[in-house]
């Protein structure tokens, strides 16, 4: 992979000197036409192509996004209801991340799912402690966007 | 013709932007002063402000870029650091608070992490 980028500059830097103008955006499109050339040459240069990765990280980037906002809107809903009838708590979620890389972005992004703040990951790195605004809510809904994010991270972590 | 009228939803989308940034933190802070304890008001804190710096830096960004012609990196910069940094704090001062003590709100109906600080307490003595 870092092969293909190393490649892809030396193509980028190729292009500016071919076209005899040294400024950024032949620099952008020298890259971009590198990008084409190792797109259709892959079968050739070792490991698979790296904008399949960078696709991905794209991807969980669009995910945090997307988490983000509704988050806001549901802390938005909370803030102005009148009364607050909410049932706090701890609870620890399981976790099969193992490096400490992958752990820091699953807490990240379970600190900005709605309702949910990370609070500490214990001690062998097992479990992450999750304060929620509304237990018996979030406990049902936790399952199928803790394994969405695990999934989206494990895509680009390994 | 034409002109005017894009000048015109521009405006409007700048306006939108930035007053949505606005409403956002400003419900966080009344979110602060209304929550009981402190782990949710890190709840309101941490997520209002994201989306409200995001939109305020949006509008600016735009209004810049429509009047004057800056393409200012800056505030995109500015959001991005915001958006990431802020779970980040929030996890940190919340863990901060648990180790010094603070109870969580009354009506709180459950607590796991209690159990493994006691544990990591008792390692520690022994």
């Amino acid at each position: 992979m870092n092969l293909q980028i190393v490649i892809n500059i030396i193509i980028a830097l190729m292009w500016m000197f071919l076209s005899e103008s040294y400024t950024f955006s032949t620099f952008l499109v020298g890259y971009l036409l590198g990008i084409l050339l190792l797109f259709v040459l892959q079968r050739f240069i070792p490991d698979s192509f790296y904008m399949d990765r960078v696709i991905k990280v794209i991807k969980l980037i669009i995910l945090f996004i997307k988490e983000l906002t509704l988050s806001n809107i549901e802390i938005v809903k909370l803030v102005y209801k009148p009364k607050l009838d909410f049932e706090p708590g701890i609870f620890a979620l399981p976790t099969e991340l193992k490096s400490n890389w992958e752990i820091t972005i699953l807490a990240n992004l379970i600190s900005l799912t709605p309702g949910t703040l990370s609070i500490a990951v214990s001690e062998d790195n097992s479990k992450i402690y999750i304060h929620a605004i509304d237990i018996p809510d979030v406990v049902e809904s936790i399952n199928d966007i803790k394994e969405t994010f695990e999934k989206a991270i494990m895509e680009v972590t390994r | 013709m034409s002109g005017t009228w894009i000048n015109l939803l521009i405006d409007i989308i700048i306006s939108l932007s930035l007053l949505t940034g606005t409403f956002f933190i400003f419900s966080a802070s009344i979110g602060m002063l209304r929550f009981p304890d402190i782990y949710i008001r890190l709840h309101a804190v941490t997520k209002g402000s994201t989306l409200g710096i995001a939109g305020i830096m949006i509008g600016a960004f735009l209004f810049l870029y429509v009047e004057h012609g800056i393409v200012s990196g800056k505030l995109i910069l500015g959001m991005i650091f915001v958006m990431v940094t802020s779970p980040i704090s929030g996890h940190m001062i919340s863990r901060a608070g648990y180790h010094n003590g603070v109870k969580l709100w009354d009506k709180s109906v459950r607590d796991d992490y209690a159990e493994a600080v006691k544990e990591k307490r008792k390692s520690i003595d022994n």
